[in-house]
C-alpha cells in the first residue's frame, strides 16, 4: 500500500515514574487503513492512543500525527482527529444534541452536521433527552458521533464496541467501513482479537508496552504456523476397525468413544485430511477447525513470554 | 478567545440545568431579604440610612457564604471532570488547557455574579419599596458592595481551581476546600485577634498588621466594605481600618491579585498534569 502515512510513531517510550507503560514502539498508520490495536488491559494501548492525541508527551522518541507533533500545542491536526475514549462519559445534565453542538463548536464543525450525525448513529429521537437518561449503548453511540465531527482523517477508537449489542456492533462497523472508504485512518483498540475479526486490515499486538506483532491476519497466521485441529467421528459399529486405522494414520487423541482429534501442522494438514476422507476410512464425520484468532493471539503472547 | 467563550457558555448552561444558579440565587435572596427586614428595625436608633445597615449585614453574610459557594462550584472543576472522564475527551479537542480554565472561570464567575446581583438586588429593591427614597451615596456603597462580593467570589473560585488542579481525588479537593474556607473565614481572624490582644501593640506594627490583613482575602473584603463611612461606624471596623491605612484602590488591587495568582498557578499546574 502506497497511501501516505497519517500517524508515524518512532521509537517511543513512555514512563510514569518507574513504570514503563510503553517501550520503544515504532509503527506507521496510513490513509484508508483500519488497524486493530490488540493487547490485554494494561498492555499500553490507551497510553499509545493518548500519545497520538498529544494528551501526554513521550519520554523518548517522536510522535507525528498528520504531520504535526500532537503534544506541541498546535491544534490544526486535532481538528481532523476523532477520538472515542474507553468508557466515554458526558455531562449528565445536558441533552445529546446540546453536547454534540458544544463539541462541534470546539472543532469548528458546521452545526448542521450535528443533526446528520445524530441520525447516523440512530439518536435522532433521543437528541433532546438528558444524557443521564441514556443507556450505555446510547452513550457509546453519542461518543462515536462526537468522534465523527468535522470529517476526521484519523480516528482513534479505544475499545469502541464494549457495551454494544450485536446489532449496534454491526452498524458501528458499517460506519467504520464508510470511513475507510472515505480514506480515513481508523485505529480500533481491543483486548480481544476475535472482536475485530474481518474488520481490520492490519493487526498490531502489544503486550506489556512492547509491540510483539504487526501485520495482516494472514501474515500473522503464516508467521505463527499454528496447527489446524482435525476432528473425526465414527459410529459404534466401526469402533473395532478404528484401532487398526489409527495405527496407520498417526497420533490421534481420543476425545470419547466416538471422537478422535489431532492438531495438524500446515504442511501435513492436507495429506491427513485426504487420508481421513478416503473411501476406506471408517469415519462418519469430519470437522476441520482452523486456529481461532484467540489462539493466534495467545500464540503471540506466549512466544513473547518465552523469549523474555 | 472563542474557545474560552464556548467553555464559559457550557458552564453557564450546565449551571442553569443542574439548578446551581437557581439554588444560589434563591439562597442569597432569601438571606438578604431576611436580613433586610430584621435589620431594618433598629435603624431609627442609630441614625444611619436603612441601606447602610443592610450593607453591613449583607457584607457579613457575604464573607461567610460567597467563599463557600465559590469553593463548592470550583473545587470539582478539574479533578471532578478528570474522575468522570469528561476532561480526557475535552482535551482531545483543539483547545488549550489554559483556555479550559479561563472559560470555566468566566462561566463560574458569571453564575456567581448573576446570583449576587439578583439576590442582593432583591433586598435593595424591597427596601426602596418599603422605605421610599434612598440617597445616591448609599446606592454607590451598595453597588460597590455587590461588585466586591463578586470579586471575592472570583478569588475563591480561583483558589478552588488551584486546589482542584493539585489533588488526585475529588474527596481530597472537597476536604481542602472546606479547610481553606474555615481558615479564611473563621480561624484566621480569631488567631489575628488573639495575636493583637496578646501583643498589646508592642511588636505588631501598622505595616505588619497591613500585611496580615492583606494575606487573607476575606479581611481585604471586610476592610473594603466595612472600613469606611457610615458602614465603618456601624460595624466597628473603622478603628481597624484607620490603623490599617489601606485605601480602596489598594484593597481592590489586593483582591485582583488574590484572583490572578491562584488562577495562573492553577493553569500552570493543570498544563503540566499528565492524564
Amino acid at each position: 500500500m502506497n497511501a501516505s502515512p497519517t500517524v508515524e510513531i518512532t521509537g517511543v517510550t513512555k514512563t510514569y515514574g518507574k513504570v514503563r507503560a510503553v517501550t520503544d514502539i515504532s509503527c506507521v498508520l496510513r490513509e484508508g487503513e483500519t488497524i486493530a490495536l490488540v493487547g490485554h488491559n494494561g498492555a499500553g494501548k490507551t497510553t499509545l492512543i493518548k500519545l497520538m492525541l498529544g494528551l501526554i508527551g513521550p519520554s523518548a522518541g517522536t510522535v507525528r500525527v498528520l504531520g504535526e507533533d500532537p503534544a506541541a500545542g498546535q491544534f490544526a491536526a486535532r481538528r481532523r482527529l476523532g477520538y472515542l475514549p474507553e468508557n466515554v462519559s458526558f455531562n449528565m445534565s445536558l441533552t445529546g444534541r446540546e453536547t454534540l453542538g458544544f463539541y462541534a463548536r470546539l472543532k469548528r464543525a458546521p452545526l448542521d452536521s450535528v443533526e446528520t450525525l445524530l441520525h447516523r448513529v440512530g439518536l435522532t429521537g433521543a437528541g433532546d433527552r438528558r444524557i443521564g437518561t441514556y443507556s450505555k449503548g446510547m452513550r457509546q453511540r453519542l461518543g462515536l458521533a462526537q468522534a465523527l465531527l468535522g470529517r476526521p482523517r484519523v480516528l482513534l477508537l479505544d475499545e469502541p464496541t464494549t457495551g454494544l449489542d450485536p446489532a449496534l456492533r454491526r452498524s458501528f462497523y458499517e460506519i467504520v467501513a464508510d470511513l475507510r472508504a472515505d480514506g480515513a485512518t481508523v485505529l480500533l483498540s481491543s483486548h480481544a482479537l476475535t472482536e475485530l475479526e474481518g474488520e481490520a486490515d492490519r493487526v498490531i499486538i502489544v503486550n506489556r508496552g512492547v509491540k510483539i506483532a504487526d501485520g495482516t491476519i494472514e501474515d500473522l497466521r503464516r508467521i505463527a504456523q499454528l496447527p489446524t485441529r482435525i476432528r473425526v467421528r465414527y459410529s459404534d459399529a466401526d469402533a473395532s476397525r478404528m484401532d487398526e486405522w489409527i495405527g496407520r494414520t498417526g497420533a490421534w487423541r481420543r476425545i470419547n468413544g466416538h471422537m478422535l482429534e489431532m492438531d495438524a501442522g500446515p504442511e501435513e494438514k492436507l495429506s491427513l485430511i485426504r487420508r481421513a476422507a478416503s473411501a476406506d476410512a471408517p469415519i462418519a464425520d469430519l470437522d476441520i477447525v482452523p486456529p481461532t484468532l484467540d489462539e493466534l493471539y495467545a500464540h503471540f503472547l506466549g512466544s513473547e513470554a518465552a523469549t523474555r | 478567545m472563542k474557545n474560552v467563550l464556548i467553555i464559559a457558555g457550557k458552564e453557564i448552561q450546565e449551571g442553569l440545568r443542574n439548578r446551581w444558579v437557581l439554588a444560589t440565587t434563591l439562597l442569597l435572596a432569601a438571606l438578604a431579604l431576611t436580613l433586610t427586614f430584621l435589620g431594618s428595625a433598629p435603624t431609627g436608633n442609630v441614625g444611619a440610612g436603612a441601606l447602610e445597615v443592610v450593607i453591613v449585614s449583607l457584607s457579613s453574610l457575604t464573607i461567610f457564604l460567597v467563599p463557600l459557594i465559590a469553593l463548592l462550584i470550583s473545587h470539582d472543576a478539574i479533578v471532578g471532570e478528570m474522575e468522570r472522564g469528561t476532561m480526557l475527551l475535552l482535551l482531545s479537542y483543539p483547545i488549550g488547557r489554559w483556555q479550559v480554565i479561563m472559560g470555566k472561570f468566566i462561566g463560574h464567575v458569571a453564575i456567581l455574579s448573576f446570583a449576587t446581583l439578583l439576590g442582593y438586588g432583591a433586598a435593595a429593591v424591597a427596601l426602596a419599596v418599603t422605605e421610599g427614597a434612598i440617597d445616591s451615596s448609599s446606592l454607590t456603597a451598595f453597588g460597590s458592595m455587590i461588585l466586591s462580593s463578586i470579586l471575592l467570589g472570583g478569588v475563591f473560585v480561583a483558589i478552588g481551581y488551584l486546589i482542584s488542579a493539585l489533588v488526585a481525588e475529588r474527596g481530597t479537593a472537597g476536604g481542602i476546600a472546606i479547610g481553606v474556607w474555615l481558615l479564611c473565614v473563621l480561624i484566621y481572624d480569631m488567631a489575628l485577634l488573639g495575636l493583637l490582644v496578646v501583643d498589646q501593640g508592642k511588636t505588631v506594627s501598622g505595616g505588619l498588621l497591613n500585611a496580615l490583613l492583606l494575606a487573607n482575602p476575606t479581611d481585604v473584603y471586610r476592610l473594603l466594605n466595612l472600613g469606611s463611612g457610615t458602614a465603618g461606624a456601624l460595624s466597628g471596623m473603622a478603628g481597624v481600618a484607620e490603623n490599617a491605612a489601606l485605601g480602596p484602590a489598594a484593597l481592590v488591587a489586593a483582591l485582583v491579585a488574590w484572583t490572578l495568582v491562584p488562577l495562573t498557578a492553577a493553569a500552570m499546574v493543570f498544563s503540566r498534569r499528565e492524564l
